[in-house]
């Protein structure tokens, strides 16, 4: 019986195949129509969707589902499992940053030149990295995001150091500046986020992406078939690196200023946990799992203020005060019971209901894994 | 002359601290393929926990010194077991999850710690002597060193005999280099992974008390950095190879001062490149068996 | 005629979702040496993996009447499975001795018992098994099946790779073996096999595809070359 194809979407059958396709504009028109409508969600958005500070969550959610796309481009379609992905978007941050201030350019040539550098970094860096795979990958990537997050904070001068760089806001255009036009800035970060779901969409459905895919499942037979493997990856690994940059862009647009954290390791994990959470290998999935993560995160920082909390005792108030901890505990729930993600865990339903095979795609990293390590002696 | 014997001593002190990390990642590694993410966390939490023992007892003496680092190792350890037996070993044979449930397992115990003890750093006291000098060839030897070298020696020794005299120790080398054929033999597996795991939180937690000493504070973020140079250490010296650990820690640290003093402070950028340049060349690592 | 050792009841394996061994099934009686005879890549490595639980199988295993399928392999091995894997396996950075003491299972493991069978061996107690010849290390996995009580022998192949007179030895040495425990023995040099073998299991195509004694099949030319796609002339 063969194995579900890479990237499972939600309804491949024939007939329905057009279904996603109208759901996803259906949702674009939405989410585009929504800042001028006055829906408020108690709980989860701090006030009527019209109003900035809701705007502004909502567009932060969407740069980190961005970025959670961009790295599921390299864990589940490609089977890379990079420690240092949030490069190539501090990259794209702090690199409109400093086109802006040094190169004194107005918005769109800066964003052009931070787009580019991130093409330049992600080549040099996925090119050596690329040199290993597996566990030794992971650690390279994990060096070079370092190396670039001690490089951010050293150089006090050109990047601000700890205390981040700010947007030199007078070359930027005077409709994206400013809390009354948080409008307009979350309607390009809707952009934003519509390019690289787009990108990321053509890569999984292009020659590039089955190519990726089937070296996920077994490199060796497709070196064998002739074609290269490697070119594969790290074009994947660059173009994932440039959503990521783009996603960086906007999260400097929409922030007004970025700080050395969004380069190191620390942020990768972050991706990576909404990922996982979100359901490896699933597109809509990352999506989810960028926008439910950073909507928890915003809103567990509120509710550890709230009352009630304040007044437990410490054994259960520390844990509920913070909401990294509270989100790691879901993560390792998730990767221990529900591997498939919120997005992996529903196909798996569907497709049981339709008596299909299901199979969760970091299972296929493994399996990868446990075939390149068998030991030299047992395959003669 | 004297800023080069500065350099080497103070390196291989710095490489005993990497090493005490290490050892443990690079023995979990050989054994299991898990890479431990939360190490960082054993490490901390055992900093943090020797801490508030040494104020008890009274920082200044020696005698609380050394109860403080034999509490860190047993803290590293009890917290390695509870790890491997709750998250690690349900998840047997799949790598993968094992390596993100240490990650999130990190994430949690980051946050943690925060709630707990704060954000900031808090700066810590020991004996006397620490904070002085020895002066060695016409170099002034701060005295942390010292007790870093001779932790990781003796840690180093422990190691060995453990591994070359003991049965269990012979299961973990048999293990490192074939796991498949030590069950084929009716051997648990299992069991070693647990022990393996505590062996590696102790010499985490020893490092982390002495760690704690060495940069004169702890905080949450104490195993971090660290974690991520004992990464580049096993790394380099070969997954799984303790002698390997052991070499590349010395090598990467004395390296970092050098770059350090002469190279206007790119330490930390240089053992990135030092890494890049390995893996370029030798991708197994300098003693790593796997080709 | 007493009750087989092992029994094998539509046993199929997977390796990373592979399908390796598709339903085989056999007997190995609980004295004398079976052969396991198959052309290359048939799955006859893989069906005895599949036995020890190394790699994921379905179907029914029964050792001595006790099912062993839903096992860990340390498990099936402590019920008394000896195994001496293809390309021998031993450790490498292990001397002779600690390579046998690993193996020891027993409280009172048969260790003059192997002593006489194995005097080189003896002799190169604290060498590096990795320094050890082919034969050598041949040796060592087989000594390591006989100190325990094993109530069955798996043997892949264990003459892979060695020069003839080493083979002879080997094959000495597993004769020996089987005066005291069963053999299940994969093998493809022929000659050994009709010294060596009582009955024979032939696979092909994942599938058991024929049974009985090894002279018989070996005797037959044109059955051996359908099967094995070698003639019984021809010598390794």
């Amino acid at each position: 019986m063969t194995v579900t194809t890479g990237v499972p979407t939600l309804v491949p059958g024939r007939k329905g195949a057009y279904l996603p396709f109208v759901v996803g504009a259906a949702l674009v028109v939405v989410m585009a129509v929504l800042p001028l409508l006055n829906i408020s969600i108690p709980g989860i958005l701090p006030g009527a969707t019209y109003t900035p500070g809701s705007l502004a969550l909502l567009s932060l959610c969407m740069v980190f589902a961005a970025l959670a796309l961009s790295y599921n481009l390299l864990l589940g379609t490609s089977g890379m499992l990079s420690f240092g992905h949030a490069l190539y978007f501090g990259v794209g941050a702090y690199g409109l940053g400093l086109a802006l201030k040094f190169f004194g350019v107005p918005l769109w040539p800066g964003a052009l030149i931070a787009l580019v550098g991130g093409l330049a970094i992600a080549a040099f860096t996925g090119a050596i990295s690329m040199r290993v795979s597996g566990i030794p990958f992971a650690m390279v990537t994990l060096a070079f995001a370092q190396a670039g997050s001690v490089l951010v904070r050293r150089n006090q001068d050109v990047t601000g150091g700890e205390e981040g760089l700010r947007l030199p806001v007078d070359q930027v255009p005077s409709w994206l500046v400013g809390v009354s036009n948080t409008r307009n800035l979350y309607w390009v970060t809707l952009c934003v986020l519509v390019v690289v779901y787009l990108v990321v969409l053509w890569v999984d459905r292009s020659r590039l992406g089955h190519l990726a895919q089937a070296v996920r499942e077994n490199e060796l037979r497709v070196q064998v078939l002739g074609l290269r493997p490697y070119t594969a990856k790290l074009l994947v690994f660059i173009l994932a690196a440039l959503c990521a940059s783009l996603a960086g862009i906007a999260y400097m647009l929409l922030q007004s200023g970025t700080q050395p954290s969004t380069v190191g390791a620390d942020l990768t994990i972050t991706v990576l946990v909404m990922v996982v959470l979100g359901g490896v290998g699933f597109r809509w999935g990352a999506i989810v799992g960028g926008v439910l993560y950073t909507i928890l995160d915003q809103r567990l920082t509120v509710l550890a203020r709230a009352e009630w909390i304040r007044d437990l005792p410490d054994v259960l108030r520390i844990p509920l005060s913070e909401p990294l901890f509270l989100l790691g505990v879901l993560f390792i729930l998730v990767v221990m019971f529900l591997p498939g993600g919120i997005a992996g865990t529903i196909d798996a339903a569907v497709r049981r209901r339709r008596g299909e095979r299901t199979r969760s795609q970091l299972r296929q990293i493994d399996d990868a894994d446990e075939t390149v390590a068998e030991p030299a002696g047992v395959r003669a | 002359m004297s800023s080069i014997v500065l350099i080497l001593l103070t390196g291989v002190g710095l490489g005993a601290l990497y090493f005490l990390v290490a050892s443990g990642l690079s023995l979990i590694y050989g054994l299991m393929h898990v890479l431990n993410f939360a190490h960082g966390a054993f490490l901390t939490l055992s900093a943090f926990i020797g801490w508030q023992v040494a104020q008890a007892l009274g920082t200044a003496s020696w005698g609380s010194f050394v109860v403080s680092i034999l509490v860190g190792a047993a803290v590293g350890a009890l917290f390695a077991t509870l790890t491997e037996l709750v998250l690690i070993r349900p998840l047997y044979e799949r790598h993968i999850e094992q390596v993100l449930v240490t990650v999130g397992l990190s994430f949690a115990a980051v946050a943690l710690f925060e709630g707990i003890w704060g954000t900031d750093a808090v700066n810590i006291a020991g004996p006397a002597w620490l904070k002085e000098t020895t002066e060695i060839l016409g170099a002034r030897i701060p005295n942390t060193y010292w007790v870093l070298m001779l932790a990781a020696a003796l840690v180093l020794v422990a190691l060995v005999l453990f591994l070359k005299k003991t049965r269990y120790g012979m299961i973990i080398r048999a293990g490192v280099e074939n796991r498949a054929m030590v069950t084929a033999l009716g051997i648990d597996v299992r069991r070693s992974f647990t022990l393996v795991f505590a062996i590696g939180g102790a010499a985490a937690g020893i490092g982390g008390v002495l760690a704690m000493h060495y940069t004169t504070f702890v905080s949450a973020h104490l195993g971090a950095t660290l974690l991520i140079f004992a990464f580049i250490v096993t790394v380099i010296g070969g997954l799984g190879s303790l002698t390997g650990a052991a070499i590349a820690s010395v090598l990467v640290a004395v390296l970092q001062q050098f770059a350090n003093v002469y190279l206007s402070g790119t330490g930390d950028f240089i053992v990135v490149v030092l890494l890049a340049v390995v893996l370029l060349v030798r991708p197994t690592g300098l003693m790593g068996r796997k080709a | 005629m007493s009750a087989p050792i092992l029994t094998v009841t539509h046993l199929s394996a997977s390796i990373a979702g592979q399908q390796v061994v598709e339903d085989v099934s056999f007997e190995v009686p609980a004295t004398g040496i079976t052969a396991m005879l198959g052309r290359n890549g048939v799955g006859k490595t893989s069906t005895m993996r599949a036995v020890l639980g190394l790699i994921s199988r379905k179907g029914k295993v029964l050792l001595a009447g006790e099912r062993i399928d839903g096992l860990p392999t340390h498990r099936i091995v402590q019920r008394g499975v000896g195994y001496g894997p293809e390309d021998r396996e031993v450790f490498a950075t292990l001397t002779v001795a600690e390579n046998l003491a690993l193996a020891e299972r027993d409280s009172k493991p048969r260790r003059e018992f192997v002593a006489e069978l194995f005097p080189d061996l003896m002799a190169r107690r604290s060498q590096l098994a990795g320094t050890l010849s082919g034969g050598q290390q041949q040796m060592v996995s087989v000594a390591r099946a006989l100190l325990n009580d094993n109530r069955i022998l798996l043997v892949d192949e264990p003459t892979k790779g060695l020069a003839p007179k080493i083979v002879g030895d080997v094959a000495r040495a597993l004769q020996e073996a089987a005066k005291i425990v069963p053999i299940l023995l994969v093998e493809q040099n022929l000659d050994v096999v009709r010294a060596l073998a009582d009955g024979a299991i032939v696979i092909a195509g994942g599938c058991v595809v024929h049974t009985g004694k090894a002279r018989d099949i070996l005797d037959d030319d044109a059955l051996t070359t359908r099967l094995l796609g070698v003639s019984a002339e021809v010598h390794s």
